[in-house]
């Protein structure tokens, strides 16, 4: 687990805590501006836990952990999220 | 209720005084990563301490290894559940790194080639029982698991032991690194479990 | 909600290949899902310790039967239990249908603009694109789909009898790379995928295909470098690295 999987990857925790798919949803990185659909992010993973970076500048954009009983989301690094409203 | 699978058993998972509880043995040493591998060559690397201290320092990798290198057997415990029994490593033990720098705070925070930081008390820190790590196994620490130098505080969950470490500053107060502020324990001893929040 | 675990039940496992296997599921409440969709799977042992996968679902459309393909890895702790372990009538625990973004989805009618799409697979990253090229199969489209499939040998072909079948098709022709080893009678010499071959084999950039990859994350990340050298914007590129374990 050396390297980095894509933001698909993110579609089964997300869906733990939003009720659209989120690998869709467009993401604003707050470093560098790019934008782009977190299923393009890479991913970092280990278990419990993603690490998610902008897929052009590498800064972090945002990190799942899950805890036995709790998830944290933190989205040290996501200017705006753009989502698909349902049935669109 | 989860449902059980039928002749599942996971990694190999077993009681063992040396096994800190819900870990498992692992034979090999997996890689866990945040982020791509920096390269560092010897040559450009410095390590440093800085902060809630007399006077900064700051070493190359001859000074460094002048401070003395010690031969280390420990085990390790990652917080995703892998331990690893009876490694060797050698290292600069952090006694000798802080000594004579009139530490004046009692939480140190490691910063790293890549950006990483985590926090560990300056406490847990001395006595013998945290280094500099730059040989794992008879060989130089590769770039994987955090050469050419990574921090080794082996009684505390194995994030805290920072890979690619460059500096030390010092704190009068603690504050959270990395992976603290992303929720993992601020101490993180295995013992207690003190893996998340 | 996709979030919810639900029980799945195993009703049929075939061999793929000398490592891999093909594993059908009957998944009651499964809501039907797009192509190149995935799910999660997760195994528990007695004591209660979990292991959690992403798989990707080879089948599309509506139903409650999913099929997956799960190649063993070597060190993996999931992939030997499903590959040598799991028979049928064993139970597992999935969600899904997940992600939204690496799927094709069949033009809504004839007069719909009908794209061409190149799916490009290496190794088990054939799994998701054979969930499209069976949804471009099931609805007869006239789409036309060109597959570049990678792979070590021969025998590592997944799905291979049914891919000959689908290529039949007018609409769905299949290129080949062999890494290693070339079946006798095959013109090129074994080797990694190159430009060259990608520019042979792949819809040209003029034809604006969308274009799916999905393999290992070195294979796709050179893939989809040479995909933009050779003027692929990289928003039609779409990929899928998959890790391991």
């Amino acid at each position: 687990m050396t390297s980095h999987v894509d933001g698909n990857a993110l579609a089964g925790p997300l869906s733990e805590l939003f009720s659209a798919d989120m690998t869709c949803a467009s993401c604003r990185c707050a470093s560098c501006g790019d934008v782009a659909d977190l299923a393009e992010a890479m991913v970092y993973q280990k278990p419990n836990t993603y690490i998610v970076r902008c897929h052009r500048c590498g800064a972090m954009l945002l990190t799942i952990i899950q805890g036995s009983h709790r998830t944290r989301l933190e989205l040290s690094g996501v200017a705006a999220l753009s989502v698909p409203r349902p049935g669109t | 209720m989860p449902i059980i699978s039928r002749g599942f058993s996971g990694r190999r998972r077993e009681e063992s005084p040396q096994l800190p509880p819900g870990q498992y043995l692992t034979e090999d040493f997996p890689v866990l990563s945040a982020g791509p591998t920096p390269a560092i060559a010897t040559s450009d690397w410095v390590f440093g301490v800085t902060g809630d201290v007399a006077e900064t320092r700051a070493w190359n990798w001859e000074q460094f290894h002048e401070l003395g290198l010690e031969e280390i057997h420990t085990d390790i415990h990652c917080v995703t559940r892998w331990s690893k029994l009876g490694t060797s490593w050698r290292g600069v033990s952090l006694d000798r790194v802080l000594d004579g720098l009139d530490v004046a705070g009692r939480f140190a925070m490691a910063g790293c080639y890549g950006g990483y930081t985590t926090n560990v008390p300056v406490d847990d820190l001395l006595g013998g029982k945290a280094w500099i790590a730059t040989e794992f196994e008879g060989a130089p620490l590769d770039p994987e698991h955090g050469g050419p130098a990574r921090l080794l505080v082996p009684h505390l969950y194995f994030w805290k032991s920072a890979k690619w470490v460059r500096t030390l500053r010092i704190m009068p107060k603690d504050e959270p690194g990395f992976w603290e502020q992303n929720g993992y324990n601020m101490y993180g001893d295995p013992w207690r479990e003190q893996r998340y929040w | 909600m996709t979030g919810d675990w639900t029980v799945g039940t195993v009703t049929a496992i075939a061999p793929q290949t000398p490592t891999s296997r093909s594993i059908d599921l009957e998944v009651p409440g499964w809501p039907g899902n797009l192509a190149g969709q995935h799910l999660d799977l997760r195994l528990t042992a007695p004591d209660g310790y979990t292991a959690t996968r992403s798989y990707s679902i080879a089948t599309a459309g509506a139903g409650t039967r999913v099929q997956l393909a799960v190649d063993r890895l070597p060190d993996g702790e999931v992939s030997p239990y499903l590959v040598d372990e799991l028979i049928v009538g064993d139970q597992l625990e999935v969600r899904g249908p997940l992600g939204g973004w690496f799927v094709w989805r069949p033009p809504a009618d004839d007069r719909s603009p009908a794209e061409p799409v190149q799916l490009i697979g290496g190794g088990s990253g054939i799994v998701p694109l054979m969930a499209m090229a069976r949804a471009h199969a099931a609805v007869a489209s006239t789409v036309p789909f060109r597959l570049l499939y990678s792979v070590r040998a021969p025998e590592d072909v997944f799905f291979a009898a049914e891919l000959a079948e689908l290529a039949r098709s007018p609409h769905f022709d299949i290129d080949w790379v062999y890494t290693r080893t070339a079946p006798e009678g095959w013109s090129g010499s074994p080797g990694r995928v190159t430009r060259e071959r990608l520019a042979e084999a792949v819809v040209p950039a003029a034809l604006d295909p969308a274009v799916f990859v999905c393999g290992p994350t070195g294979f796709v990340e050179t893939v989809a470098d040479l995909l933009v050298e050779l003027g692929h914007p990289a928003a039609r590129v779409k990929t899928e690295r998959f890790g391991g374990a």
